[in-house]
């Protein structure tokens, strides 16, 4: 990315960063001009979020370059738990119409978590650790069981999330990945069992998606991330 | 969630939300200000719910945000007649996983148009009627049908059940950045964004013959991807909207303001096929990793195929 990022021309300005940080004293400048609006959002801000702010946490950060980083975070593990799927026995064994599509899907993660890296530059966080020894690679209700875990968690992720995202274009891009997150999560449940692809993700009364805060959906995903990597969104608001 | 801390929240910010709350008061026109613990409160169904009832009769959105809303729900009406028009039509929809499928999105569809109605309240359309639809692409006689066996041909039906979301999801994702400024609203329709896509997804699936087939030209994969067949009549769904380029003068962070084709490998101008080179990637997967977003000129134009008059 560094070379990416060094070389001239177009090439250069392709690469420059979506977001360039608003510094902090300039930050404050925009809040104090909506200071009235600042104060009634946090009025209403959740008290269970208390918990995510611990020493030792990957602080993904506030405004859209928080949402950013949090996705990013997201992509970061499920990329790491499809490249831990390609290495086990079950996929190595698999028929081949579930290779394909484990091939896809892992690609697919690989491109999402490389296009954030790119996009957030020096304002993204580290490469995340992961943690996934709770899962059994070498057996396909285990894999499948996981990767139903992480495409429904990283739906939900999104559509939460949008609503924190001040730029459109931002929010575009995010639209353009999350349903392509929902098209993963309805084949990875089809191949569970087919006809699962929307159940119990999608209201029987309203139809629409259970979206999730970030908070919970931190509090998901730090189970497969080592201490010291776990991410916290608490400036996610 | 507990809805009580959510009403109490929103309490804080806006006194009145007992009397909202209550429809023997008087409703005033607030949407949008409680802001977070509103948002928050949209996920849950009883919750939005409750909200849309408290918020969402009173002529209160914005023109903007209702005229996209509007446009969804005509969207979701030509999706929801049309599988209720298909599960309707006799032996078309074989019993077994595939009606079992189409049931499960045709009541998604349904309470999608139940939900709009819902949120724009006094501001929602006059209710759109079957009659003002013809599947088969003959605007009701004024040419010749394009799909004449939609309705008695299961692959047909599949067809375009599989063109109807895809442009679903496209055009919800058109439409998002117009509701940015109302959370509540936003959420919602990122909520039904994504049921739109888990749709296709299986719609795809079916068409491929199941999740344990291998795809093929003529068997889609469950996203969209290069190469993949599409009727003439459809290729609009999958193609470049209005305008297909960035506008002059921007230069990266323009997502929302153009719409290329689908098979679009480019993105917040990092071109992702040369960039991610070195990961050895299949090079279908760097269009397939994104879906792309249609503008509303585009999308009626798609519709206006299945329309009788007006509407779109």
């Amino acid at each position: 990315m560094s070379k990416l990022l060094n070389s001239g021309g177009d090439e250069a300005e392709f690469a420059k960063p979506l977001y360039v940080p608003i510094k902090r004293r300039s930050f404050f400048m925009y809040a104090g001009a909506t200071a009235g609006a600042t104060a009634l959002l946090l009025s209403s801000c959740n008290d269970d979020d208390d918990d995510t702010s611990m020493p030792g946490m990957v602080d993904v950060g506030s405004g859209d370059t928080g949402v950013l980083n949090y996705a990013y975070a997201l992509e970061q593990l499920e990329a790491a738990f499809y490249t831990m799927v390609k290495a086990g026995d079950y996929y190595k064994n698999a028929v081949a119409a579930e290779k394909a599509i484990l091939d896809d899907i892992a690609a697919h993660e690989i491109i999402h978590r490389e296009f954030f890296k790119a996009a957030l530059s020096t304002s993204a966080i580290k490469p995340l650790e992961v943690d996934f020894s709770s899962i059994n690679f070498g057996d396909r209700t285990a894999v499948l069981g996981a990767a139903k875990t992480f495409e429904d968690l990283g739906v939900a992720a999104y559509n939460g999330a949008g609503q924190y995202i001040s730029s459109a274009d931002y929010l575009t891009l995010a639209g353009k990945i999350v349903s392509v997150e929902a098209r993963h999560a309805a084949l990875i449940r089809d191949l569970i069992s087919n006809g699962s692809f929307v159940n119990d993700v999608v209201s029987p009364t309203t139809g629409l998606e259970l979206s999730k805060s970030p908070v919970d959906v931190a509090n998901a995903a730090n189970m497969y991330l080592k201490d010291g990597f776990k991410i916290n969104v608490g400036n996610i608001k | 969630m507990d809805l009580l801390k959510i009403i109490s929240d929103i309490e804080k910010v806006d006194p009145e939300i007992y009397d909202r709350l209550d429809p023997r008061r008087r409703v005033f026109k607030h949407f949008g200000v409680a802001g977070k613990a509103l948002a928050s409160a949209a996920i849950p169904g009883l919750v939005a719910s409750i909200f849309s009832k408290a918020y969402g009769q009173t002529g209160s959105l914005t023109p903007d945000v209702a005229n996209v809303l509007n446009f969804a729900l005509k969207l979701e009406y030509l999706e929801s007649f049309f599988y209720n028009k298909g599960l309707a039509s006799g032996t078309l929809i074989p019993t077994g996983p595939g009606r079992d499928a189409i049931t499960l999105i045709a009541r998604d569809e349904t309470n999608h148009v139940a939900v709009l109605r819902q949120t724009l309240g006094s501001q929602a359309i006059t209710a759109l009627k079957d009659t003002d639809f013809d599947y088969t692409g003959a605007q009701g006689g004024k040419r010749a049908a394009i799909f004449g066996d939609v309705f008695t041909n299961y692959a047909t039906f599949l067809t375009l059940a599989q063109a109807f979301e895809d442009t679903g999801v496209r055009a919800y994702k058109g439409g998002a950045p117009a509701l940015i400024t109302n959370k509540a609203v936003l959420t919602a329709a990122l909520n039904i964004h994504s049921v739109e896509a888990r749709h296709a997804s299986h719609l795809r699936t079916m068409r491929r013959g199941g999740p344990a087939t291998i795809a093929s030209a003529t068997a889609p994969k469950s996203w969209i991807t290069d190469g993949e067949t599409v009727p003439a009549a459809a290729a609009a769904v999958y193609g470049a909207g209005s305008p297909a380029t960035p506008p002059t003068g921007s230069t990266l962070a323009n997502a929302s303001k153009f719409f290329p084709a689908e098979d679009n490998k480019t993105q917040a101008g990092v071109p992702l096929n040369t960039t991610f080179a070195s990961f050895n990637l299949p090079a279908a997967s760097f269009s397939e990793a994104f879906d792309e977003p249609l503008d509303t000129t585009t999308v009626a134009n798609i519709a206006v195929n299945f329309i009788v008059s007006g509407v779109f």
